[in-house]
């Protein structure tokens, strides 16, 4: 039995129809990111799932239950927002127990509750405060911290973190990774457009566009091995670079030609059998890279350095195509110079040409 | 990192343009300013003075024998009780729809912008369309229906007429506010269990002190200040403070007592002269931040 699920599920504004049927299934205790970019309807299934817009088809289910027709708050979950949401004129008290209160629960538990929630996060010294008086950072715990009291069995995020400086925003998602892992069965769906918020945080991630699911896997899933060029392109930073050209069945088995440039591809799981001709886009991740001293591609010149400390990213130009390498920090290269690269088979991915597919 | 200095001359304090504000505000002021003055004096003045034509000379002998007649016995008609009687009416027309008008209209305004009501921008575009036709059409189709239905002539008849003109530019008002809210303010309240009426009292309301400011001086100088509903619905008994000022000045028989009527102005005048003065700041922020999202 799956902790929520989707079925078949569309939903009609005044003019558009999204989703046409799409169904999607959480496990209990899952922690699952949905990723996309700014109208790729991950917000929009959140609130479907939430219950704050109508469904015009499908159903949604929540710990076995059809709860397509159910008030929000009786489908047992809990919501923090990206604007934290929290009501303005209530202590952070009164913000937390707000829930509570509704639902007419006993004085004492509402207090033991409410007590035991600011405890794990920090923020008893807060309780009488309101929340103008708190800091972005603060508020959003505070926010947490009211979903945290309802004692839901689904957790839902609707880019919680979007709001905060970039430091706050990491002590944030590390918190919330350890809230998900003391809370074990409590089943986590998150929205995000950030790549790693996503990587860091999911078990499963859904990678969404135009209101379709493109990709759903672990995190390796994704970043290793992903569906289509859309997912390849969204997922990583510095992106995937992408080679055109197509593929030549030899006797040694398949190899991609671009050009001069030419790759053996043994190591390469194809999903079927390439066709001897067809156009395909090689895509490789800037740290497959590497750079050497003979190799199979070179003439590569550097065209821009980008240190980042760790690693280095280098700008390399060969006639009008330009990849990006990733190599370590340390590496002393200078514009100009030119290069030979290394490929490893094994990681890069291959796509159709046309219908950006994986091979 | 280099301090920002500001570089060129000092700019002049008075300059010939700054000058010419400066005159051009002074007499506006003046000119608006001069009418109130008039009948200022003309209310301090006895009779014997103002006969004398200096209607902008400060009072020989100040009286205030005119604000005290005025106030209760000068003639609105075959009574002589002063317009006291009338300021009570308003009070008594004023305070409940104030009350009601502000509370529909805020009800109103929550429901059509969060609550997404099925067809909600259809009738708010009526209920706008009613505020843009003049109020002469409305009177006699809402004579024929009040007295059919027995309530024509009585304060609650007039106190109904207030509410529902109050109506469009209330809702409007608090629409505008609630739509500018975080949607997702809403949608937590929802999450944790509160219902239309909860929502709205516990989340909403508290946060619309604004606004509600906004409405009651709004509606308190309106309502105050109209004359033609008042004349219509309320009847003889509860005629408002500006039915029984014209009353005043229009019954006297003989010799005209400007200082009587100036003085029995200046007190229908009263009410919205302190409600301005007093919330002036408040009005400005308000309409303004009514105005910013539609």
């Amino acid at each position: 039995m799956s902790a929520v699920s989707v079925r078949d599920l569309t939903v009609a504004f005044e003019a558009v129809r999204v989703f046409n049927g799409l169904s999607l299934d959480f496990e209990e205790g899952e922690f699952i990111v949905l990723l996309g970019p700014s109208g790729c309807g991950k917000s929009t299934l959140l609130n479907a799932i939430a219950g704050l817009l109508d469904i015009s088809e499908g159903q949604v289910w929540i710990g076995g239950q059809n709860v397509t027709w159910e008030e929000p708050k009786d489908r047992g979950i809990a919501m923090v927002f990206q604007s934290y949401a929290l009501y303005p004129r209530m202590s952070v008290r009164e913000n937390m127990s707000f829930g509570l209160r509704m639902a007419k629960t006993p004085k004492h538990e509402i207090e033991r509750r409410v007590s035991q929630a600011a405890d794990l996060l920090q923020i008893t010294h807060l309780l009488d405060r309101r929340p103008d008086q708190l800091s972005g950072g603060q508020r959003q715990r505070v926010a947490i911290g009211r979903a945290l009291v309802r004692d839901a069995a689904v957790f839902l995020f609707d880019e919680p973190l979007s709001n905060l400086d970039a430091q706050l925003r990491n002590e944030l998602r590390i918190e919330i990774k350890r809230l998900h892992a003391r809370l074990g069965k409590t089943t986590m769906i998150y929205v995000t457009h950030d790549q790693i918020e996503a990587m860091t945080l999911a078990d499963r991630i859904v990678v969404m566009k135009e209101q379709k699911i493109q990709q759903v896997g672990t995190p390796s899933d994704i970043y290793h091995r992903p569906a289509n060029m859309f997912v390849a392109g969204f997922v990583g930073s510095p992106q995937m670079n992408f080679i055109e050209g197509r593929i030549e069945n030899t006797g040694s088995g398949p190899i991609f030609v671009s050009g001069q440039r030419r790759l053996p591809l043994h190591g390469y799981e194809f999903t079927g059998n390439p066709s001897s001709g067809q156009e395909v886009v090689l895509g490789v991740r800037p740290e497959h890279l590497e750079i050497v001293e003979v190799g199979a591609w070179p003439g590569f010149k550097v065209d821009l350095i980008e240190p980042m400390g760790a690693d280095t990213v280098i700008w390399c130009r060969d006639g009008d195509g330009s990849l990006q390498v990733r190599t370590n920090g340390s590496a002393r290269i200078s514009t100009g110079e030119r290069l030979s690269l290394g490929i490893d088979a094994a990681q890069v991915s291959l796509f159709d040409l046309r219908s950006g597919q994986r091979l | 990192m280099i301090a920002a200095v500001p570089q060129g001359r000092r700019p002049r304090r008075l300059t010939i343009g700054r000058i010419g504000v400066y005159a051009f505000l002074i007499s506006a002021a003046l000119f608006f300013l001069l009418p109130l003055w008039i009948m200022v004096v003309t209310s301090l003045k006895p009779m014997e003075e103002i006969r004398l034509g200096n209607i902008l000379a400060l009072p020989a002998e100040l009286t205030f024998g005119a604000w005290s007649k005025a106030w209760s016995s000068a003639c609105t008609g075959l009574e002589c009780n002063g317009i006291s009687v009338g300021f009570w009416n308003s009070v008594r027309i004023l305070i409940p729809s104030v009350i009601l008008s502000i509370a529909a209209g805020a009800i109103n305004g929550y429901a059509l912008s969060l609550w997404r009501v099925r067809g909600a921008n259809l009738m708010f575009g009526v209920l706008l369309l009613g505020a843009f036709i003049p109020y002469q059409v409305f009177l006699y189709p809402l004579v024929r229906i009040f007295s059919t239905t027995g309530i024509y002539n009585s304060l609650l008849c007039i106190v109904i007429v207030h509410v529902i003109f109050g109506l469009p530019t209330m809702t409007l008002l608090f629409r505008n506010y609630y739509a500018g809210l975080p949607i997702e303010l809403f949608k937590a309240a929802r999450i944790d269990g509160g219902g239309f009426w909860t929502i709205f009292f516990r989340v909403m309301l508290p946060m619309s002190t604004p606004m509600i400011v906004v409405a009651t001086i709004l509606q308190v100088t309106g309502i105050w200040n109209d004359f033609i509903f008042g004349l219509t619905f309320a009847g003889r008994e509860n005629l408002p403070m500006t039915v029984q000022l014209n009353n005043i000045v229009h019954s006297t028989q003989g010799e005209r007592a400007y200082n009587v009527d100036m003085a029995a102005t200046m007190l229908a005048a009263l009410v919205p002269l302190v409600v301005y003065f007093v919330s002036g700041r408040w009005f400005v922020r308000g309409i303004a931040a009514g105005a910013v999202k539609g």
